[in-house]
């Protein structure tokens, strides 16, 4: 028997397979690795950025910053490159530093300032943005040979897929992520506060350092993210990676995850992820579709999920009800 | 109504003084910023631009107070914006007048607010969720109208509701500043309006004291498809054109924003219009500041960014108690009321 916290992943799951399968009947050369490898690839630092947005999600938070986070990062690693002559691991550990920073003082106003996220990682995702046109307006290539060492390390499956090192570090997020989520203090309470800010605080939840160290996480991973974009596009650009936020939030909720905050898994938004990859594969395999259908079905499968949520809502609290009465009786 | 009056200055009071502050600001990078000119039958200046360029954003937040007060959001409205611009142009390139063509698009925003209400008060889907279904399908819909192009069209009717004037005064600052004020006095005239913040209050009791709260709900979304229709019908028609893709771009943020420098809370209840398009004002005179001051345009986003952030820290429930706090022990009470009693006399 499924636990009904437990149907909306599952739902994810089959909808991906099924999904898959339906693309794969149709056109049969969907199943070799070169296209399973893609996916992971093209997809790597979106899933790396919904990771840490599944836990803002989860807390019953919001992230809008991320889009532009990504874009600040990569236009400083290329700026800070080209300019100086430092390592890039030790770029990358000064942008994270940033990002991570950035993130907590975020989560800092949220808490301190009493202010919805909303408008706090508002605020912030102009700032990011801002400060990524400071830097540069122009997209600026990364040329190091580092760079080319990591881009060409992959696995090259039978079948000419290759397994690059960004969608096995996206891999190795999402698994980091389901053991906070589930195997940490912090994991627990990101969803004692999604379950309702007052009741974490009387169970013992620390109010400010959970909320400054989830928005830390989401920056720190939307910097990750932006080292992951980098390095697939060779080049630091502040227009890049506009709305990602949103496709983020999209896989988030495909993924199972409720908006309400406090029930959801890392491991749906990473089917999410997959099964809005799957639909762009689907739109370049067919090749008469434009582009925009990505946009509509993006949409058409959020609703559907929301629908779905719903009805799982309503179908629990329905049964449960008769146990509460009966409680209530003796 | 001098107390009604007074009341209302004194809740719109802190945006009208951002606002001279910003105003101020943009006098100071230049001093010919308050200068109106009437030339070819037009209103030239500066000032007169912040209203006009700010009449998008002011549309949309007429409707956003409205859905903020109940608690909600709308994150569809720049989506909306586009497919409002897509359905007008395609009209009048189809060889429709435009009075056919800015009800076509009237009537398909409204569409769009109807579908977003009838999620958020039917199916009791959380409002940020159910108007992101909208914004992410959105531009693709506006896309399938536009055929993925930019659609032009030289309809004169059409161009003037966005490039053209009325007795002199630009069209859409017309435009946005009667359905403002049309608004405004059908929700303060009658009950609606207290009804709209008994929701926003909390929505279970409202419906115990009989306000139906489905049809209002419902109504207050489809308000907002209709002020972002009209938002995006002026937008297609001052670029001459519907640009599915960056018609109203972000757009929904700048309203959402102008709601909150307006002093709206997020949580819903009280709301005021009026404090709302002053929002909507400080924005654009943001804007204007960085314009005129001649900085790089690469510096815009931050400085915008860091006024945005400066007005949200002062106006935060935090900082708002401390000063309060401030206040109260640094004066007594008495001078206080004093100054209120002068007031009406002078």
């Amino acid at each position: 028997m499924i636990r009904s916290t437990h149907l909306p992943l599952v739902i994810t799951i089959a909808t991906f397979v099924l999904a898959f399968t339906l693309c794969a009947w149709q056109y049969p050369s969907m199943l070799s690795t070169r296209v399973v490898a893609n996916l992971l690839t093209d997809n790597a630092f979106l899933g790396i950025a919904a990771v840490g947005m599944t836990f803002v999600i989860l807390s019953g938070g919001i992230d809008l910053s991320i889009g532009s986070v990504i874009a600040f990062t990569g236009v400083f690693l290329a700026v800070i490159l080209r300019d100086t002559s430092i390592h890039p691991l030790l770029a990358f550990a000064i942008v994270l530093a940033i990002t991570v920073a950035f993130g907590a003082s975020m989560g800092a106003i949220i808490h301190y300032l009493d202010m919805p996220p909303f408008i706090v990682t508002l605020a912030g995702m102009f700032l990011a943005r801002g400060a990524a046109y400071v830097l540069s307006t122009d997209s600026v290539p990364i040329t190091h040979e580092f760079y080319d060492t990591l881009q060409s390390l992959y696995w090259k499956a039978p079948g000419g897929g290759r397994f690059r090192l960004t969608g096995i570090f996206m891999i190795l997020t999402f698994l980091v992520g389901v053991i906070v989520a589930h195997r940490t203090r912090f994991g627990q309470n990101v969803y004692a506060f999604g379950g309702g800010q007052a009741t974490a605080r009387l169970m013992g939840v620390p109010l400010a350092s959970t909320t400054i160290a989830i928005y830390a996480v989401s920056g720190g991973l939307a910097g990750l993210s932006g080292i992951v974009f980098s390095l697939y596009t060779s080049a630091g650009y502040s227009l890049a990676t506009v709305g990602v936020e949103l496709d983020a939030i999209a896989a988030v909720v495909i993924g199972g995850t409720l908006l309400t905050g406090g029930t959801g898994f890392v491991a749906g938004t990473f089917f999410g992820i997959l099964i809005m990859g799957l639909i762009q594969t689907y739109i370049v395999f067919d090749g008469t579709l434009s582009s925009w259908w990505t946009k509509i079905v993006i949409g058409g499968l959020l609703f559907g999920f929301i629908l779905l949520q719903k009805g799982l809502t309503w179908a629990t609290t329905a049964r449960k009800k008769p146990a509460t009465d009966f409680a209530a009786q003796s | 109504m001098p107390h009604g009056m007074n009341a209302t200055l004194k809740r719109i009071m802190p945006q009208l003084v951002i606002l001279a502050i910003v105003l101020l600001l943009n006098v100071l990078v230049f001093p010919d910023f308050f200068r109106i000119e009437f030339q070819n039958g037009r209103l030239f200046g500066n000032l007169v631009d912040v209203f006009n360029r700010g009449a998008p954003t002011a549309l949309l937040c007429i409707g956003m107070t409205l859905v903020i007060a109940t608690k909600g959001i709308d994150l569809s409205v720049g989506a909306v914006m586009a497919i409002a611009g897509a359905v007008a142009a395609s009209l009048v390139v189809d060889g429709h007048g435009w009075f056919t063509a800015l009800l076509g698009a009237l009537a398909v925003g409204s569409l769009c607010g109807l579908w977003n209400g009838v999620l958020v008060a039917m199916l009791r889907i959380q409002p940020i969720v159910a108007t992101l279904v909208l914004m992410v399908a959105g531009r693709g819909i506006a896309q399938l109208i536009t055929e993925g192009t930019i659609l032009t069209f030289v309809n004169e009717g059409l161009i003037h509701l966005g490039a053209g004037t009325v007795l002199g005064i630009p069209t859409p600052v017309l435009i946005w500043m009667g359905l403002g004020a049309f608004i405004t006095l059908a929700v303060r005239r009658t009950a609606l309006g207290m009804l709209i913040e008994a929701i926003g209050i909390n929505e279970s009791s409202s419906r115990f004291a009989g306000i139906n709260s489905r049809v209002l709900l419902v109504s207050v979304y489809l308000i907002s498809g209709f002020c972002a229709a009209l938002a995006g019908v002026i937008v297609a028609a001052d670029i001459k054109g519907a640009d599915a893709n960056n018609a109203g771009l972000w757009l929904e943020l700048d309203a959402i924003l102008a709601v909150v420098i307006g002093g709206n809370s997020l949580l819903g209840g009280r709301f005021s219009i009026i404090a709302s398009l002053i929002g909507a004002l400080i924005i654009q005179s943001v804007n204007s500041v960085i314009l005129l001051s001649g900085m790089p345009p690469e510096f815009n986003l931050v400085i915008k960014a860091l006024i945005i952030i400066a007005i949200l820290v002062i106006q935060s429930p935090t900082v708002k108690h401390a000063l309060y706090i401030l206040r109260a022990s640094a004066q007594p009470i008495q001078p206080f009321e004093k100054t209120e009693r002068e007031e009406p006399t002078q």
